[in-house]
């Protein structure tokens, strides 16, 4: 007599299985007394059936990450997107190298003028525009000074992915912590801390980076900074940009962390977890953030793909990243003027600039659907017409049914 | 547009000034006219599946009934079995992934596998539905006669004004007191019964030939419960409507059904009529079914005295003192009042006053009463989730009011909580055997091997497989995440264990075992338990004492069995009368008795 599994449940969850409960004998006293109920409910399985069954069957035996990970590898964009932008950072690395780790690619000074080589038009040559394939000495071409065009773009596309990540990273870190306080604590707290959110909200982003990227060249001088500590500011001006913007782009994820953090509150193990005697950090870290990763995770992707694009804006302003350093935003301005000339100076960073955007934001989108335990798979009309005639291969009877 | 013929007058339509017949129907009416007795629905081998895993799932197979007018046909079985699916189905309601096969005819109209647009003519028009929760059911943007007007307006060519007169002759008809005034609010302004109410009003408006209802007061409160129940069975003589009763209580069904259908993993085990299924019930399964629903009254002792304190109005309860005073009871109410404070423009709310409770170790006490009557806001003070605003907790000697977190650690180890909703009750993110060790480690620092040891020994105790140890919430079943919680809260060893309607979400057959286990539990600890629950039936169960509850003050408070068996107080009287029993004969005595006593209630007041 087994006495472990309580028969159909409420949205069909899992049954543990059989061998398990059959393995592991029960108290024998409880058993003989529910033994006719038993008998009867454990008849035959005791599968859940009916309504959400079709989850829970996806779900058997899995970890809540093993389930998001199989939805996410499921969801063909975001698939798309994870192994586009993998391709274009495995490339920028491998070309122009990591930091003070040199890459393999023959111009590693992207700065370098050098000899016009054919017009500077791109060098590439792809079977279907005829010609076969070649990578040629300049893929991408030359720019107005001879600088080789693929060793900037790959450069510029470098700097954009690390403005992306310092960016979300930072404005993770602010959104969430001030999110989760004021989700949490809710009264005098969350009114103060979400009314300097609304504050910051006000703020627009493009001014206020325009302005802060013009300090940066004026305040120097004004403070009578040595060349030295000008030129080391000026090196490190994607950080710079990348945590000013991320410290006004928070908002947006204070907010939705904490509508999470308000229902969480109201969730059945959050007062467990206090009744446990738990104290408010252990339960905000250990109870709640894992349960609102999700939401968290999804919306930082989100921010991210806007990052690459803001940065471009700000850079093609003048405003953003400035020589020496590179970016996709900064090579279209610099060559804007070329544009009716030699089009591919701003082809190939826009590209990448659309590449980049659009794989972050079907990665994001994979990773919501992938949360988000609402969608589902809804099977195409011939998957289940074929699954109709296996069945009715299998079961004359339904076979008849069908043909009616 | 479809063609449309008038429909022929109906003979029993309960007297309507704005008769339907005289507007242009923009529906079309499937088949002829319906008498009482006519059969209106024909189901043949009526198969749901449902497309899972790339293959097909049987979610409910081989149904086959017929429903005569003015019958009611009960679907009885537990969550899973395809009682409310094979249902959907009728009406072409089922997810996308599903697939209806078989036959079932409408007054011989096919209605499986109709295409959406002439479906769309049948909902609300032929076939209505009443769904379980009225709070969702309802468009809160919309008022409640707009919702039926629309109904209305939507299958018969009528003008606004002759829709409003129609919904509330409608809304008069289900009992709203009111209704031109309720006509104009929205649905957060009535209480759960009235919304119920309003929703059976939209389900009538078109003169259904079949109701299919959904749980109906599954969402209710045990006497709302028995108010709708008697208005639905005043409604199947006055219309001309088959009623499909879909439900897992046996005790509604007793009160409702001519026949009965129990379901089991999609397959019909029995089908019969109530007399047949209730008395003489031969699958295992519906034997199985009906021993394990509670009966009220099963513990009756005739000795006909009362030892039951009724409370008066602000009086102080006399704490009835231990047989040994030196006991130190393991709960101590005095004089407690609750108040939830202003929010916003809604002004602070008093959810419980002046309550005096004594709870000695070792005993277990009922606290019943309806939503709102502060039962759960108790529990969740002698837990300390909520703070007092007057009065004094003592739980085994601890003062707790007005303490701060780091002044309660100590008062933790002493008290436990089985909270209402398994699914919510858990961490998701956790696996089980982090959820259950979480108090050990907090309080006794206890960690690796010395704590999975505890906690493989609570899974034993709660009859669960220590190899659930490393599992996740979603992959139990709603019995065994209850079985989790009770774990976990005696994870501790507990004196006091506050359980907040531990089985309301849970299946009857599930609830059954829940509450042996819990009963055999408490013998082995010994703890102190306040056991909260709106069913009387369960608290008897388990409970030695039991405490009433009604509008935040308690009315009565005496031995299981004074209180079940000779109430004092007219309200808990009329709490007893309105559980259904699971026994029709029974049942319908204690209707009538019921009845009695609301009318001497309303002759006094």
């Amino acid at each position: 007599m087994t006495n472990y599994d309580d028969s159909p449940v409420r949205g069909g969850a899992a049954q543990g299985p059989q061998a398990e409960q059959a393995a592991t004998a029960s108290d024998p006293n409880i058993a003989s007394d529910l033994a006719p109920v038993d008998a009867a409910l454990t008849a035959d399985g005791a599968t859940g059936r009916g309504e959400g069954v079709g989850q829970a069957k996806e779900t058997e035996g899995l970890s809540q990450g093993q389930i998001v990970r199989a939805r996410f590898l499921r969801h063909r964009g975001a698939l798309f997107g994870l192994i586009t932008l993998s391709a274009i950072t495995l490339m920028s690395v491998l070309t122009m190298g990591l930091g003070p780790i040199r890459g393999l690619w023959k111009y590693q000074d992207h700065t370098r003028s050098g000899d016009m080589v054919n017009g500077g038009e791109p060098s590439l040559r792809l079977p279907f525009a005829g010609g076969g394939f070649a990578i040629g000495d300049h893929p991408f071409g030359q720019d107005s000074i001879g600088s080789d065009y693929f060793a900037l773009v790959m450069s510029g596309v470098q700097t954009s992915l690390f403005v992306m990540l310092v960016l979300g990273l930072t404005a993770m870190i602010i959104g969430v912590t001030i999110g989760s306080i004021s989700g949490y604590y809710r009264g005098k707290i969350d009114m103060v801390l979400m009314r300097f959110t609304d504050l910051i909200i006000t703020l627009p982003v493009l001014i206020l980076g325009a302005v802060l990227g013009r300090l940066l060249d004026v305040i120097p001088i004004k403070l009578d900074a040595t060349a030295a500590q000008r030129e080391a500011l000026k090196a490190n001006m994607p950080l710079l940009l990348a945590v000013v913007l991320g410290m006004i782009l928070w908002t947006g994820l204070a907010r939705l962390t904490r509508s999470e953090f308000l229902s969480l509150r109201e969730r059945e193990f959050v007062d467990s977890a206090r009744v446990a005697g738990a104290s408010d950090w252990r339960i905000i870290t250990k109870h709640m953030l894992p349960n609102a990763m999700g939401v968290i995770i999804v919306n930082v992707t989100l921010l991210m793909s806007v990052a690459v694009t803001l940065e471009a804006a700000l850079s093609f302003l003048n405003f953003g990243i400035k020589p020496p350093n590179v970016s996709l935003g900064l090579l279209i301005a610099d060559n804007q003027g070329a544009f009716a000339t030699r089009p591919w100076l701003f082809w190939w960073p826009g590209l990448f600039i659309i590449l980049i955007a659009l794989s972050v934001n079907f990665i994001g989108d994979g990773l919501r659907d992938a949360f988000d335990p609402r969608t589902r798979k809804i099977p195409s009309d011939r998957a289940m017409k074929k699954a109709a005639r296996e069945l009715a291969a299998a079961n004359p009877a339904a076979a008849i049914q069908e043909a009616k | 547009m479809s063609t449309t013929t008038p429909a022929p007058k109906r003979a029993a339509a309960p007297a309507p000034k704005v008769a339907l017949d005289s507007f242009q129907r923009l529906s079309r009416s499937t088949g002829a006219e319906v008498k009482q007795g006519d059969v209106i629905l024909e189901v043949r081998d009526l198969t749901v599946n449902f497309w899972v895993n790339d293959s097909w799932f049987t979610a409910a197979e081989g149904l086959d009934y017929d429903l005569k007018a003015g019958e009611v046909l009960a679907i009885v079985g537990e969550s899973g079995s395809g009682k409310t699916q094979s249902s959907m189905s009728l009406i072409g309601l089922l997810p996308k992934n599903g697939r209806t096969t078989g036959s079932a005819k409408l007054k011989g109209t096919e209605l499986v596998g109709m295409p959406q647009s002439e479906l769309r003519e049948i909902r609300g028009n032929e076939i209505s539905v009443i769904f379980q929760e009225p709070m969702t059911a309802l468009n809160p943007v919309y008022t409640v006669g707009f919702q039926i007007v629309e109904t209305l307006r939507t299958h018969f060519l009528m003008n606004p004004s002759d829709a409003k007169v129609r919904a509330i002759e409608l809304m008069r008809l289900v009992e709203i007191p009111d209704p031109e005034d309720s006509f104009n609010k929205f649905p957060h302004q009535l209480s759960g019964g009235q919304r119920q109410r309003i929703m059976i009003a939209q389900a009538l408006a078109c003169d259904p030939k079949l109701l299919i209802a959904d749980e109906p007061t599954t969402a209710l409160d045990v006497t709302v419960q028995a108010e709708i129940l008697k208005l639905m069975r005043e409604l199947r003589t006055r219309v001309n409507a088959g009623i499909i009763l879909i439900t897992h209580s046996m005790g509604v069904v007793a009160d409702m059904a001519d026949r009965i259908i129990v379901m089991k993993d999609g397959r019909v085990v029995e089908h019969g009529t109530a007399a047949d299924v209730f008395y003489r019930p031969q699958h295992p399964y519906t034997k199985a079914l009906l021993a394990a629903v509670p009966h009220l009254g099963e513990t009756r002792i005739e000795d006909g005295r009362s030892d039951a304190l009724v409370v008066k109005d602000r009086e102080f309860l006399a704490l009835e003192p231990a047989d040994d005073p030196s006991v130190v009871p393991a709960l101590l109410l005095e004089n407690v009042d609750i108040t939830y404070p202003k929010q916003g423009r809604r002004p602070a709310f008093r959810a419980a006053e002046g309550i005096n409770l004594r709870l000695n170790p070792g005993e277990v006490m009922g606290l019943v009463g309806e939503s709102g009557s502060g039962k759960t806001t108790i529990g969740r003070a002698a837990v300390a989730l909520l703070p007092v605003s007057a009065g004094k907790i003592t739980v085994c000697g601890i003062d707790i009011t007005g303490a701060n977190n780091q002044e309660l650690k100590p008062f933790r180890r002493t008290v436990g909580m089985v909270f209402q909703d398994p699914g919510s009750s858990l961490n998701p993110r956790l696996p089980i055997g982090e959820s259950i060790g979480e108090p050990i480690l907090l309080h006794e620092g206890l960690k690796g091997e010395a704590l999975s040891k505890r906690v493989e020994d609570l899974l034993d105790s709660v009859e669960l497989p220590r190899s659930y140890r490393n599992r996740y919430p979603h992959e139990l079943s709603g019995g065994q995440k209850q079985r989790i919680g009770v774990a976990r809260a005696l994870a501790l060893n507990p004196k006091l264990l506050v359980a907040d309607e531990p089985t309301s979400a849970l299946d009857v057959s599930v609830q059954a075992r829940v509450l042996k286990l819990f009963s055999n539990l408490q013998e082995q600890y010994g703890f102190a338990c306040l056991f909260i629950s709106h069913d009387l039936a369960v608290v008897e169960m388990v409970s030695s004492k039991i405490a009433v509850m009604t509008h935040g003050k308690l009315v009565e408070v005496g031995a299981t069995s004074d209180i079940v068996t000779y109430p004092q107080h007219p309200y808990t009287q009329r709490l007893l009368s309105a559980v259904p029993v699971p026994d029709p004969d029974n049942q319908r005595r204690r209707r009538e008795l019921r009845d009695a006593i609301i009318e001497r209630e309303h002759i006094v007041s």
